[in-house]
């Protein structure tokens, strides 16, 4: 039987530990409990739903090692809600509910090669995994990271892209859609990385966050280099409420994206991401 | 479906006049009763003190987009169908305060939770309705979660069914299997009985506190006429029952039709306006509501009911996925249809007809069902509209 | 040592070529290296060059008044630089910067184009298979163009 909870709309508090600004319109939080205990164990590719006293909650996926478990959130401000949680300071109490959702196959993933595509903020969701597959190096196959953004000046976690670059058991390619100033990357859209990416795509998985038409894109060249539907990891993005599967808001055909997902394979969704308003 | 009443229970008779005794014990017994009473032209759930709160000799009659009240030749008290309100409002409140928290110097804190809800008795629940509770079961606490305030109101109820023996012209529980008689579910089954001069209620047993609850009230077993009487209602109402889905093929059919040129001519009637999700005993969808006092020193966070007909319903920052109403109705449709076979392995409707009287614009959901069966997308065809 | 010929002949672009047509290919074939910053071509200059590129990585820009250079794709290894010698009025459309250091192999386009116009078969093959490039960058571009990083407040009606 599973593990009942009892009171899963009921935020815990926690405080703000450290913030980062990380881009003019993304910031991270790093979170600790009130009650002391700063950990919290997740899968890489779950969410928090965040709440900010009297402005309401958001989901936002856990952007953290999982291996420390510390609570950091990656957060694009967007609304009512995340522009007031980019106004809380160190020591501000923030209200979290969770972990919640699927996480990204990261153990079925061993002994194979990653393909990581993502774009924008969707790098957020990933970082968890990517901390993962590089504590069990050993254990995977080629890691490739392709992330895509608007411009440079909208690149998350540079500093860390930097180190990850410059690993030789890994290959990072970032390009922008817009290469301004002095800009010496690639420019152009992250899908366009994928037909030469270094990876085995019959022995391949791949994991994708990203705006939902990049990830149909990514998706057509990702197969079109050969890895099987079944192999293909998309993380979604629906209004929440709840994030408990009882709200209904996050619908998408059968599933809810709260509880089935955000993480699906492709073959399970691919029908409906095909079609309108779904 | 159940148009028989169960053979192999011993079945009992409990006069009308003897009725306010299940009153008396209910109440005694600390439980809040809720029922049919009248109101605003309506046959409306609330709290009842007594049987004289009860429709005496109403019924409704009911169309697209009509409901009438209408009087009765007879005194029954059970006499009509179904009316705008669902038992749902009392399990998951229409408005239901999650939370209270409190700035304090050093940041905030959540209050207590609310009350101990009431333990209540549903005091006329239909086999539709029973249904819909199995239903609402499945979303709230079968799952990895279980919603506090559901549960706590769910776990007492005394349920006292009334079989139907008053159809409504939009009733269609026959298709979904949910009717008219209740086979299970309740702790107390009534069949209302008015026979000439005879007007008694032949009761079936479903729990152990059931069995309490009869016990103290006069009572004696049924005879074998008596009980062809009630199973004579019960036939009767089954076959008035005109409305008709086929459902067998019906999730499969619908998966196919999510381009069906249908939606937008159905689109071309709907207002979005959400009645249908309203008066839907099994639609379970909340949002949240995040409020402050002026201070700013308190806050709440409400919960309440949402229609997946709202446009805000499917928002995400920058806009929302299901702007066309075409889109919101199929959401519906196809949620009652198809995707809650996936989600909770049955239909999310129950047939009780609510949507079509209460649809503004009379659309009638079987023959929107009966439509798509009729003419289904074949994969070849062209899917503009 | 790799000869300009198989080099050529297991591109991509060049990929089952009638061995007489990439014999004339090869003879209009030359190596060459950029050095960074350097530009291989400007825009509104003459298109009568195309570079396959070996190694390295070239920015495809426009200059945009007030706000300087934009760079709008970059070419990398394996990659076929311009197209514009292709196409009237054989000018190109974009400035050509190398982003890091490249070696590439020159193709005469004045030259091919001529070869093309006397003999349709040779044409054929080469507008069908700058076609295929052309659409890839198009399909890109048109993803660009939807710019999905950026915020959208409009709503589809």
């Amino acid at each position: 039987m599973k593990a009942r909870h009892s009171e899963p709309m009921i935020p815990q508090p926690f405080r703000v530990a450290k913030v980062q600004k990380e881009t003019f319109d993304t910031f991270t939080l790093q979170l600790k409990s009130s009650k002391g205990n700063g950990v919290s164990h997740f899968s890489p590719g779950q969410f928090n739903m965040l709440y900010v006293f009297g402005v309401g909650e958001v989901p936002i996926s856990i952007s953290g090692d999982p291996s420390n478990g510390t609570l950091i959130h990656t957060t694009r401000v967007v609304g009512n809600v995340t522009k007031a949680m980019g106004k809380l300071k160190v020591g501000d109490v923030i209200g979290v509910r969770g972990p919640f959702g699927t996480p990204w196959p990261v153990e079925n993933a061993k002994g194979k090669d990653v393909v990581i595509v993502t774009g924008g903020i969707g790098l957020a969701p990933l970082r968890p995994a990517l901390y993962y597959f590089l504590k069990h190096r050993d254990e995977y196959g080629k890691i490739v990271l392709l992330y895509g953004a608007r411009s440079k000046e909208d690149i998350l976690y540079r500093r860390e892209l930097e180190q990850w670059r410059a690993r030789f058991d890994l290959e990072v390619h970032v390009t922008v859609d817009r290469g301004t100033g002095n800009w010496r990357g690639n420019v152009g859209v992250v899908t366009m990385l994928i037909p030469k990416a270094p990876f085995d795509a019959h022995n391949a998985v791949s994991l994708v966050c990203g705006p939902e038409i990049m990830m149909r894109f990514t998706v057509l060249e990702l197969l079109k280099r050969g890895i099987p539907e079944s192999k293909i990891f998309l993380s979604l993005e629906r209004n929440m409420k709840c994030g408990i599967g009882h709200c209904g808001h996050c619908q998408f055909g059968p599933h809810f994206t709260c509880k089935d997902g955000p993480v699906f394979p492709y073959d399970q969704i691919k029908d409906l991401l095909e079609k309108r308003e779904i | 479906m159940n148009s028989n009443l169960n053979a192999n229970k011993d079945l009992h008779i409990v006069r009308r006049e003897d009725l306010p005794q299940l009153f008396n014990i209910l109440i005694k017994d600390g439980h809040q009763i809720v029922g049919p009473t009248l109101r605003d032209g309506a046959i409306v759930l609330d709290v009842l003190e007594g049987v004289a709160e009860l429709p005496l000799g109403w019924t409704d009659e009911q169309d697209k987009a009509r409901y009438r009240l209408v009087k009765r030749k007879d005194e029954a008290l059970f006499g009509y169908s179904c009316g705008p309100q669902t038992w749902k409002k009392f399990l998951f409140p229409p408005d239901h305060i999650l939370f209270k928290a409190d700035k304090t110097r050093h940041g905030w804190r959540i209050d207590a939770g609310e009350n101990a809800p009431p333990k209540f008795a549903f005091l006329g629940m239909r086999a539709c309705d029973i249904h819909a509770l199995t239903e609402l079961d499945k979303v709230f606490i079968a799952g990895e979660y279980q919603d506090s305030a559901y549960l706590e109101r769910r776990e007492n109820i005394f349920i006292i069914s009334i079989n139907c023996s008053v159809v409504g012209n939009n009733c269609f529980c026959t298709s979904m299997g949910s009717g008219p008689g209740a086979a299970s579910g309740y702790d107390l089954a009534l069949t209302e009985i008015i026979d000439g001069d005879l007007h008694y209620y032949l009761i079936e047993v479903g729990s152990e506190k059931g069995e309490e609850v009869l016990g103290e009230i006069k009572h004696r077993t049924a005879s074998q006429e008596e009980i062809r009487k009630g199973n004579e209602l019960l036939t009767a109402a089954a076959q008035a029952i005109s409305l008709k889905v086929d459902t067998e093929k019906l999730p499969k059919i619908l998966k196919k039709s999510v381009e069906h040129p249908r939606w937008k001519e159905i689109a071309s009637r709907c207002l979005t306006c959400g009645n249908c999700t309203m008066v839907c005993p099994t639609c379970f969808c909340s949002t949240v509501q995040d409020y402050t006092d002026l201070r700013g020193s308190q806050a709440s966070r409400l919960r309440k009911w949402d229609s997946c007909f709202n446009i805000e319903y499917s928002y995400i920052h920058g806009g929302s996925v299901r702007y066309s109403s075409e889109a919101r109705y199929r959401q519906w449709m196809m949620h009652k249809f198809a995707s809650w076979i996936d989600q909770f392995g049955s239909f999310g409707c129950v047939g009780c007809g609510r949507c079509i009287t209460w649809c503004p614009a009379g659309i009638d959901v079987t023959e929107e069902l009966r439509f798509f069966c009729q003419n289904p997308l074949l994969d070849t065809t062209a899917k503009s509209a | 040592m790799e000869t300009l010929e198989r080099i050529l002949a297991e591109h991509p672009l060049f990929k089952g070529l009638d061995p007489k047509y990439l014999k004339i290919v090869v003879g209009c074939a030359s190596n060459i290296r950029f050095e960074p910053e350097q530009v291989i071509y400007k825009e509104g200059d003459p298109a009568e060059k195309f570079f396959l590129i070996r190694e390295g990585k070239i920015g495809l820009e426009i200059n945009i008044p007030h706000r300087g250079s934009i760079a709008i794709q970059t070419v990398n290894s394996g990659d076929i630089l311009g197209w514009s010698w292709l196409m009237p009025p054989y000018k190109w459309r974009f400035t050509a910067r190398v982003y890091e250091p490249t070696r590439a192999i020159a193709l005469d386009g004045a030259c091919l184009r001529r070869k093309c116009e006397e003999d349709h078969a040779l044409g054929y093959e080469f507008y069908r298979r700058f076609a295929d490039i052309i659409v890839q960058r198009l399909q890109a571009t048109r993803l660009q163009l939807l710019d999905v990083y950026g915020h959208h407040t409009e709503r589809q009606k």
